[in-house]
């Protein structure tokens, strides 16, 4: 008898059909893990569950009755608690962790008016009891470590007396350490039949934990494999094609390496692993969210620092203090979430298209200081031509293009001088398809130059890259399909 | 009037190259639509405002609140804000009469001094603000009142002034610098006040350097996007640092003008230099419609509530209503800037 049967579940938005008549079902005390590639309908289905999104057709059966929650308030009090990924919002810094597993119960208008330290501690360790971990109830939210923070979550799903669990990417920022642990709590959780929909990309996890992968691509549930999971099966039914015709038009060999770390560790605690780059090369760094791809670049552009290891450039010993050093030795990056790191914000001066892209080069453009605007608007014109960027010109505002020609722009910045590594983290973010067919080409025109893309989508990383490697738990696995090593 | 020109017709320009409507050419050009109808308005009501002594009043009245206004402007254009500038500008005034007073420097000792002074105090924002990661607001909210009473020690309290008893018995033997106090009473060519001078170089100084170089560029790009800046190898630390110390250089620059106009060192002086300051500075968001800080924004802004209360002070309005009209006039600048911006998206 299972706990919950979804039959046939659409969802379209406008002419994207997001579900496309999804099945699946889940027993009390099972753990289903549930893979896809971004796109693939994962977290539209999520949303379906806990009340975000209503379907547009189909039905859902839970604890055997017709289950339609319009709210996630209406989804937990059915017993079908989410856990999101970004655990900062479960509680509030400057707050005790005491007070962060009450919130819900505060905004409870039923609940007493007057709080006490006291009642509220008495309350949370009963919650902690019933939950079977501990947490140290008086210590400030703020300085939880992740993995706690996420039991935060969990301890007060239970408190809600959930049937259905459902854990979005739980172990992305968490250690190894720390997602063992989690995987003994989940598997407590199961044996007193809870149920746990688990969506994770990382092996390991599947491996400790599904009982079942579920596989979406496009929409469906292409297939499910029952334990034990034959991953190869798993991954080529995502991708949607046999693993081996994956590998792209490969451009070696490359014999002149550009740049080279030896021992590097991201963290104190995590594996060391070598990294070569060579001229002309594009090398995907791919991993699940928190893997360690965004610390391995900004290490690397001197916005971050190794644990331990050494780097070489060109040859030479290269230690960059800061972005200043590195781009000042050849080495660029266009950060992820171009919004955050690239642009400047709308009717704020250098929104143009072309200031955008002079931003790093001014002092080497406009050496007097005096801006005269022939300069940054030629090598604008130049770059709107090469990379087909569709704008107005040189000095219409970047927040009148589209986040594909956005960017372009973006990438313009840092192709339009010549330089040794470019770094990429998450190029591909919001780029629709035919923007993203000319960016790769962009990547792969340069001969010159190493480039380093880091993205969590495999198939993206097949698609651009001359070679794939994976970062996970912050080390780095050579080769993209290899089976996990535990 | 004259400093607001060379940015004027250029936003005209732009706003027209864009295509623009009515709308949007009105909230470019409401503040000078505004400024014309006073002028035209008091001129009416009451002939002597147009004169040429009486304008140059005006302008030598909001000279130190625009060349305090610009420092501000440049602080908040890197995302800051400095609170410390009238405190500044205060201290700057105690600090030079001190000087030729007690210590009897001249004035080419004492400006450089005064000026130095008050970088200083910017390097000090600075540091707390950029080095020790202190909230901007919280920063020179506290080196504000560590100016207030800083000010008042060296002499315990008094006025500086010719013959001052200081705190261990003895009496100042120093005076005023007759040169120094030319800088606050002196006209160019018999009309136009220097002060009006100064006023009129720093505009176009920091015009220049905040809309023309690429130090201006990077200085908006600190303020808009931090981060990014930082990623495109920009200096944002010493991007900030810079404007602090521009902005306490400027408020000390605004302080030595007080003491030459006043010519004696006075504790009460600069008490409401600092909200004139910031009000100009917010009234210049609402100036060419940029919604930003902007330098000449600022000084018109300082220009147009210069005007305003001179109008209503030959039309004998009491002088208690002028913050109440410099509020309304803020109040009314900010909603016209936004308000119309929202309804047009």
């Amino acid at each position: 008898m299972p706990l919950l049967q979804a039959r046939e579940l659409s969802r379209s938005f406008g002419s994207t059909r997001a579900l496309i008549d999804l099945t699946l079902s889940i027993d009390p005390g099972e753990i289903v893990a549930l893979m896809g590639a971004n796109g693939a309908g994962k977290s539209t289905f999520v949303k379906i569950l806990s009340g975000v999104l209503a379907p547009d057709g189909g039905r859902i059966v839970f604890k055997d009755q017709a289950y339609a929650p319009r709210t996630p308030a209406e989804a937990t009090r059915a017993g079908v608690v989410t856990v999101h990924q970004s655990t900062d919002l479960v509680g509030i810094p400057g707050l005790s962790v005491a007070d962060a597993l009450l919130l819900n119960r505060f905004v409870d208008p039923r609940s007493p008016f007057f709080v006490s330290r006291r009642s509220v501690r008495a309350e949370a360790e009963s919650m902690l009891h019933e939950a079977g971990f501990a947490l140290p109830l008086d210590r400030d939210f703020a300085d939880l470590p992740a993995a706690d923070r996420q039991l935060v979550a969990i301890a007060r799903a239970l408190a809600n007396r959930a049937e259905l669990l459902i854990l979005d990417e739980p172990t992305a920022s968490l250690s190894t350490g720390e997602s063992q642990r989690l995987y003994a709590t989940l598997k407590g959780l199961k044996q007193r039949g809870i149920a746990i929909l688990y969506i994770s990309h990382r092996m390991a996890d599947l491996e400790a934990l599904a009982d079942r992968v579920v596989v979406l691509r496009g929409g469906r549930d292409v297939a499910s494999f029952d334990r034990p999971v034959d991953f190869d099966a798993a991954i080529e039914t995502m991708i949607g094609r046999p693993l081996a015709s994956a590998r792209p038009h490969a451009r070696r060999p490359h014999d002149d390496p550009v740049f080279e770390l030896v021992g590097a560790r991201l963290l104190p605690s995590s594996e060391p692993f070598d990294l070569v780059l060579h001229r002309g090369e594009v090398v995907a760094v791919t991993g699940v969210l928190g893997a360690g791809k965004s610390r391995l670049l900004s290490a690397i552009f001197g916005s971050g620092r190794l644990a331990a290891g050494t780097m070489r450039l060109a040859g030479r010993p290269y230690r960059p203090a800061n972005p200043r050093d590195a781009i000042g030795a050849g080495v660029a990056m266009a950060g992820e979430d171009r919004h955050r790191s690239s642009l400047m914000p709308a009717g704020w001066p250098g929104e143009s298209v072309a200031a955008t892209i002079s931003l790093p080069h001014l002092a080497r453009w406009y050496p007097s200081g005096l801006l005269r605007n022939g300069i940054e608007r030629g090598k604008a014109e130049a770059a709107i031509d090469r990379l087909g960027i569709r704008a107005d010109g040189p000095d219409a505002s970047v927040w009148t293009l589209s986040g594909g020609n956005q960017q372009k722009v973006v990438l313009a910045r840092w192709e339009v001088e010549p330089g040794k590594l470019l770094l990429l983290d998450e190029p591909f973010q919001g780029v629709d398809v035919g923007a993203r067919h000319d960016i790769i080409g962009a990547i792969r025109a340069h001969a010159d130059r190493a480039t380093l893309i880091a993205t969590s989508d495999p198939e993206e990383a097949i698609e651009v890259a001359d070679r794939v490697v994976v970062l996970d738990h912050h080390s780095l696995r050579s080769d993209l399909f290899d089976k996990p090593a535990s | 009037m004259t400093t607001a020109d060379p940015g004027l017709p250029e936003a005209f320009a732009a706003a027209t190259r864009r295509g623009a409507t009515a709308r949007e050419v009105l909230r470019a050009g409401a503040v000078f639509i505004l400024l014309a109808a006073m002028l035209v308005g008091f001129t009416v009501a009451q002939p002597a405002f147009i004169g040429i002594n009486n304008l140059m009043s005006i302008l030598q009245a909001v000279s130190v609140v625009a060349i305090l206004g610009t420092g501000v402007t440049v602080t908040l254009a890197v995302g800051g804000f400095d609170l410390s500038i009238g405190a500044v500008a205060a201290s700057s005034v105690m600090a030079a009469s001190y000087f030729m007073v007690v210590w009897g420097l001249d004035a080419y000792a004492t400006v450089p001094l005064v000026l130095l002074f008050g970088a200083a105090i910017g390097a000090l924002n600075a540091l707390l603000i950029v080095r020790l990661k202190v909230p901007d607001l919280l920063a020179t909210l506290s080196v504000m009142f560590l100016l207030t009473g800083l000010q008042l020690i060296p002499t315990a309290g008094r006025s500086i002034s010719r013959g001052l008893i200081l705190p261990d018995g003895s009496t100042a033997s120093g005076q005023y610098d007759p040169l120094f106090l030319l800088i606050g009473r002196s006209s160019l060519f018999g009309v136009v006040p220097l002060p009006v001078v100064v006023m009129a170089t720093v505009a176009i100084v920091l015009f220049v350097l905040t809309e023309r170089t690429r130090i201006g560029r990077l200085l908006y790009a600190t303020g808009g996007n931090e981060l990014a800046t930082r990623l495109a190898g920009g200096a944002t630390q010493r991007l900030k640092t810079l404007a602090y110390v521009l902005s306490g250089t400027l408020a000390s620059l605004g302080g030595i003008v007080v003491a030459a106009r006043v010519g004696r060192g006075d504790v009460s002086s600069g008490a409401s230099l600092l909200m004139d300051s910031v009000a100009a500075a917010l009234i210049g968001f609402a100036v060419f419609g940029l919604r930003r800080p902007n330098v000449l924004g600022t000084v018109v802004g300082a220009v147009f509530v210069g005007v305003l209360l001179n109008g209503l002070t030959m039309l004998n309005a009491p002088y208690y209503t002028q913050d109440f009209v410099k509020g309304a006039v803020l109040v009314g600048a900010l909603a016209l800037t936004y308000g119309i911006g929202r309804s047009r998206s």
